[in-house]
């Protein structure tokens, strides 16, 4: 594991280049999820709430085994529980749900707060909140629904990927708490190899016919990846089978918004100019000036002298 | 509705005058009554801390410098909502009292094929049919209008953003922020008219007066209408008056 700085690799809403970006080679890692081999002990949300110094707080009963509807502002980790059926019979799945640390992050690209949301180099997406201005619009940049906004500090929070731990070399608290091992963490082509293996075994060896890797391509892959049973349906365990950031967020935010910041700056000059050259509407009629004043006087005055 | 809208509006502006008074003297016109000027400063006020909010919110890159006159991002980002709130409240009330004024009449239409000759002082005398508010004010108003529609729709899609998800919310970003440089666009052409374009005009929105020889400029219609009197007459027997002074 690369031990040592988290060295940037992008920044939301920066006018400039990052710094120092490419001196080092860092390797992408990756978490890998094998949903097939999860028992939803819950043991890596208490992991997360821990080492994270959260609160313990109320939980919401819903009707399943689901700690909570959604991830939280100080829940950062949450096992969803969703039945389904397979071959007329109950199918429980249970999917640990977290940011997703896109390669593509939509909640980076949406950010128009300074270094709010940075990406590393190894691919953890992490949020800066002494930046952070509230806005919101990482929410609805997300395709995960994972940002989540602190009424009473006013800005958004979401898992880190441990950043903390691995920059020192460690590996997340979740990976560390499981008790199956169905959480692994490592570089991102490791992470894959080691998943599609699992995913043909369960095809060759389990009876998963469509069992695969979990790893969207719209957003140009993610650094957390999920051996599902079935990949054709993901909907199922509540992931979105083509996930996309709106592209209100892209061509708008760094074209149009630019764009109609000039508009207005060239608006103010052009008023200024209008004021500088054509000059203002004056009551009328105008007082003339007094005749021994006119400028033409004076140039006739001038003409006649020899 | 309307005649209850009228009733109101009427009720307002007494009471607005019990409060403060416009004083007219000889030579000027009453413009704007008290009623009418506090609206139109509530409007103002609430526009330009949504647009200054606005900016820190739209480019905070660039407009980060903005953000401690509110308190810092998060605050900024708070109060915002409520700045566009009370804008478009106090523009509520500007709208019932205008939008009679600020119907749209052939002589507007006249007035849009002329922008040209307007925009570059080409004839100093405004057209006899140009009344209380020339097409450029109503286009302004009603540019408002549409834009104070748009942004609380949107802005309440942004506001309460967990309600219709996502998609909506990225929409609406983008319709708030057309929204907003339509009122900017607007809003610089109004601040440069009602100020230095024509010298005169900013004391009708803060002593509610005008000259008659501004009236008669720049809204001959609107000074045919409360004095009697032919807008080109009063100028010609002006200008007859000046001939003798000077010489």
């Amino acid at each position: 594991m690369p031990a040592g700085t988290l060295q940037i690799r992008a920044i939301s809403g920066h006018s400039g280049t990052v710094p120092g970006r490419g001196v080092q080679r860092e390797e992408e890692v990756c978490k890998y999820i094998d949903v097939t081999t999860c028992i939803g002990c819950k043991a890596c949300e208490v992991a997360c709430v821990e080492w994270n110094d959260h609160p313990f707080r109320e939980t919401t009963f819903d009707n399943t085994y689901q700690t909570m509807p959604s991830t939280e502002w100080n829940y950062y980790n949450l096992i969803r529980f969703a039945e389904d059926e397979r071959d007329g019979n109950l199918m429980w799945l249970m999917r640990k749900d977290q940011c997703m640390h896109c390669e593509d992050p939509g909640c980076l690209r949406a950010c128009p707060a300074d270094g709010a949301i940075i990406k590393y180099e190894n691919g953890i997406v992490d949020f800066q909140q002494d930046n952070c201005i509230g806005c919101g619009y990482c929410i609805s940049g997300c395709p995960f629904d994972i940002p989540k906004f602190n009424e009473k500090t006013k800005k958004v929070y979401k898992c880190t990927l441990c950043s903390d731990r691995v920059g020192q070399g460690l590996e997340p608290a979740c990976i560390k708490a499981c008790p199956t091992g169905c959480l692994h963490f490592g570089t991102k082509s490791d992470m894959v190899q080691i998943a599609s293996s699992r995913a043909k075994q369960l095809r060759e060896q389990s009876g998963f016919a469509d069992a695969g890797v979990y790893d969207p391509a719209s957003i140009k892959g993610t650094h957390v990846i999920y051996v599902l049973h079935d990949i054709k349906r993901p909907e199922r365990y509540g992931l979105p089978a083509n996930p996309v950031i709106p592209p209100s967020y892209t061509y708008w935010k760094w074209l149009a918004k630019p764009t109609g910041l000039l508009m207005a700056g060239l608006g103010l000059l052009a008023v200024f100019f209008h004021r500088v050259t054509v000059g203002p509407k004056l009551e009328q009629p105008e007082e003339p000036p007094p005749i021994e004043h006119q400028p033409d006087t004076l140039e006739a005055e001038r003409k006649e002298q020899p | 509705m309307s005649s209850s809208v009228e009733r109101f509006d009427e009720r307002a502006r007494r009471a607005a005058d019990r409060v403060g008074s416009t004083r007219v003297h000889r030579g000027e016109l009453l413009r704007h009554p008290v009623y009418t000027r506090v609206l139109h400063w509530l409007v103002a006020i609430a526009f330009v801390l949504s647009l200054l909010s606005g900016f820190a919110v739209y480019s905070p890159w660039l407009f980060h410098f903005l953000t401690p006159i509110f308190g810092g991002g998060p605050m900024t980002r708070f109060l915002h909502p409520w700045f566009g709130l009370s804008f478009d409240i106090f523009f509520l009330f500007q709208f019932l009292n205008w939008f009679g004024p600020m119907t749209w009449t052939g002589a507007d239409t006249r007035w849009l094929k002329r922008i040209k000759v307007y925009v570059t002082n080409a004839v100093k005398l405004e057209s006899e049919d140009v009344g209380f508010f020339n097409a450029g004010q109503k286009l302004y108003f009603w540019a408002i209008a549409l834009s104070g529609v748009l942004f609380l729709i949107t802005g309440l899609l942004m506001w309460f953003d967990n309600v219709m998800g996502r998609w909506i919310v990225a929409v609406s970003y983008v319709i708030h922020d057309l929204a907003g440089l339509l009122m900017l666009a607007g809003f610089i052409i109004h601040f440069y008219e009602g100020t230095a374009a024509m010298p005169g005009t900013f004391r009708a929105m803060v002593d509610g007066t005008v000259t008659e020889k501004w009236a008669r400029t720049h809204h001959p219609a609107w000074y045919r209408a409360v004095t009697g009197r032919e807008p080109r007459d009063a100028y010609e027997e002006e200008k007859r008056r000046q001939g003798r002074k000077s010489i």
